[in-house]
């Protein structure tokens, strides 16, 4: 089922959680709304869901306007950022409890709820309480519940953000699994850019309340559209500077920005991200940049080099690859040339055309 | 007053009722807020506390407890029931039953009182709801509302009832024609009970069903419960034993009642004395015995909800332990 959403603003009190914002969810597609806590992620998936009312704008699921129907009517499987399991339930009636209200036959539901029990390896626990499972066994009974009432949209809220790092790497891998099972269309919120990239094949990146920036993970990570986008996805150098004909020029340094050729200088930003920033021992032309290693960290599968340039005074942030960094042999204190192999720039929004 | 006039010879036995059942009603801790763990430890290191000072400081703090607690609270209790039993067993049921209006007091009692907390489980259950799930502008003053009837004197409520629903009252005359009495009848009766122990239930679920959160609730809307089969099966099954708490509470101070149904009731014997009424009619009819075969009855009532509160909490406080434990092992 694909979800377009038109024009939804949302008001609390004083604070606008959701500033006209539309978009549209492809049928079977896996999405994740991507963006810092108050950035109107959550908001939007619970109005989506009917949990929520948005104060203007509609949601439409198949071509069917959902906006007025209550949540109960809108059959949407929602999984809680903290399970929100029933703890006075077995994991048996936990995932029952969607057929059960619908007075499903008791036959039936013992088959489904089994069949999912198995389809989310919790096969032999339908007899435990909620407060007897482990952290990653509770989220996936919210799961399991979520998916008996054969929802027309999986949402799921921070789904993984309670866990610890390893049990999360393992249930980003099944919900991926899962959903190329299912097939359902399916919007999780995360703040965790890692995750919407390595889970998701749809990303939207929101922030004050306005999506930013949609697309597939790839596009997004390698055309960020804004400065905050760049931002968000991981450490980023930044240089202020000034551009003119193809060259990014800073305080006794430039830059190659071929993608601005006019001749009238003016004030920009550039942003280099640390993996695509190249060291050497000599100079490699002019767009080098002599720098002082300060720190080195080879633990983990890139060498985080942390350097200074004494021409800025500015920190610079470099990772290098385990083989580039036994070639070089840096020790803090080296001096090194750091030569920038991709630039992106920004200019500010009154330039804009 | 006269020097022979009961009042003055024995007020003790008649406040110490009142005050046993304010310990059942006024406790108003919950067992299932997380404050009654604390409470326990800070038992628990204050014991450490004594310990350390010397011995006479000790046996002059425990020795001035037990002696403050045992003239004001034990031995008028106790005094009760041996005045009760003066005649013994026999002399005691016939003092209860032989008398016309003393039973029909107690069946008033035992169905008004019942009455009133049932119409305050409904209310109370309405007013933590609409309070805790829902965001609304006079939300603050609707909380603090609830807390008037603790407040405000028994007396003054049941004036406010005469004002009100009485013969010179402004709904007086509208009730009069058509043929409903309520003050200085059973519906006053009612009326002024369930005003007085308003707030109990209410009191006891606000806190729990904020402690809860409304997520499981949300959850089980968005599998399409409706708003029946959402308080059946999710509400009340996490919240039950707060309810049962909040209405041993109700029960205790409606029995006891005294003030408020005093004025509105207009003191008809056979028609609307309830006990506490009996007790103190009797009383005032130096009826010794009568007074206190009806106050031990009392008595008896108020020290059975005591204990079923124990009973439920210590069940509770076991349970909350289980439930550590269980939270604990991984």
């Amino acid at each position: 089922m694909s979800i377009r959403i038109r024009n939804i603003t949302k008001q609390f009190g004083d604070f606008t959680a959701l500033k006209n914002v539309s978009l549209d969810v492809p049928s079977g597609s896996l999405l994740a709304l991507l963006g810092p806590s108050g950035s109107g992620k959550t908001t939007l998936l619970r109005i989506i869901a009917g949990l929520e009312q948005a104060d203007a704008g509609s949601i439409l699921v198949e071509d069917e306007d959902v906006s007025q129907q209550s949540a109960r009517d809108r059959e949407v499987g929602f999984v809680f950022q903290h399970y929100a399991l029933f703890k006075q339930m077995s994991v048996f009636e936990n995932v029952a409890f969607g057929m059960r209200v619908r007075h499903v036959a008791a036959a039936e539901v013992r088959t489904r709820v089994n069949e999912l029990l198995h389809l989310v390896r919790l096969e032999g626990l339908g007899n435990r309480y909620p407060s007897e499972l482990s952290g990653g066994q509770r989220q996936r009974v919210a799961l399991a519940r979520a998916l008996a009432v054969k929802p027309r949209l999986l949402l799921l809220d921070e789904p993984f953000g309670a866990l610890d790092a390893k049990v999360r790497q393992e249930l980003r891998t099944w919900l991926r699994n899962l959903h190329e099972e299912m097939q359902v269309t399916t919007v999780f919120v995360t703040h965790d850019q890692e995750e919407a990239f390595e889970v998701a094949d749809q990303v939207v990146v929101m922030r004050q309340g306005n999506i930013e920036q949609s697309g597939t993970p790839q596009d997004v990570f390698d055309h960020p559209a804004t400065p905050f986008v760049m931002d968000f996805l991981g450490h980023v150098n930044v240089f202020h500077g000034r551009l003119e004909s193809g060259q990014m020029h800073m305080s006794g340094f430039a830059m190659e920005y071929p993608e601005y050729q006019q001749t009238q200088s003016r004030d920009a930003t550039a942003y280099v991200r640390p993996h695509e920033v190249e060291l050497n021992r000599t100079p490699q032309g002019e767009t080098s940049l002599p720098v002082r290693v300060v720190h080195v960290n080879p633990a983990g599968p890139v060498t985080r080099v942390r350097l200074l340039s004494d021409v800025f005074g500015a920190a610079l942030n470099v990772d290098l690859s385990p083989g580039r960094y036994h070639e070089l042999a840096l020790r803090p204190g080296d001096q090194v040339f750091a030569t920038p192999k991709r630039v992106r720039v920004f200019l500010p929004e009154d330039y804009a055309i | 007053m006269h020097p022979s006039h009961p009042w003055n010879k024995v007020s003790g036995p008649l406040e110490v009722t009142d005050s046993t059942l304010n310990i059942a009603c006024q406790a108003k801790i919950s067992p299932l807020a997380p404050r009654a763990a604390s409470t326990l430890r800070t038992r628990k290191s204050a014991g450490g506390l004594v310990a350390d000072e010397p011995l006479w400081l000790r046996v002059l703090l425990i020795g001035s407890a037990f002696t403050v607690i045992g003239l004001l609270i034990l031995i008028p209790l106790v005094y009760v029931f041996v005045q009760a039993l003066a005649d013994g067993w026999s002399g005691l049921i016939k003092n209860l039953w032989n008398d016309p209006d003393t039973r029909h007091s107690i069946w008033l009692t035992l169905s008004v009182a019942p009455l009133a907390v049932a119409l305050n489980t409904v209310f109370g259950l309405a007013a933590a709801w609409t309070i805790t799930r829902f965001q609304f502008p006079g939300r603050t003053l609707l909380t603090t509302l609830l807390d008037v009837p603790f407040a405000i004197s028994p007396v003054v409520v049941g004036l406010m009832f005469v004002l009100l629903f009485g013969m010179q009252g402004y709904f007086g005359p509208l009730l009069r024609d058509h043929g409903i009495k309520v003050i200085f009848a059973w519906p006053g009766l009612l009326l002024a009970t369930t005003f007085v122990t308003l707030p109990f239930v209410a009191r006891e679920l606000i806190p729990l069903m904020e402690s809860l959160g409304a997520e499981e609730e949300i959850a089980a809307v968005s599998l399409g419960a409706n708003p029946w089969q959402l308080f059946w099966r999710i509400t009340l099954p996490n919240i039950k034993w707060g309810l049962v708490y909040g209405l041993i509470q109700c029960h205790a101070r409606a029995i006891g009642e005294f003030g408020a149904v005093y004025v509105v009731s207009g003191h008809i014997a056979g028609q609307t004395d309830t006990m506490p009424l009996r007790v103190e009619k009797l009383f005032q009819e130096y009826n010794n015995p009568g007074s206190y075969a009806v106050a031990s009855v009392l008595t008896l009532m108020a020290l059975l909800t005591l204990l079923g509160k124990s009973l439920l909490e210590r069940f509770l406080e076991r349970q909350m332990a289980a439930a550590q434990q269980e939270a604990q092992s991984p």
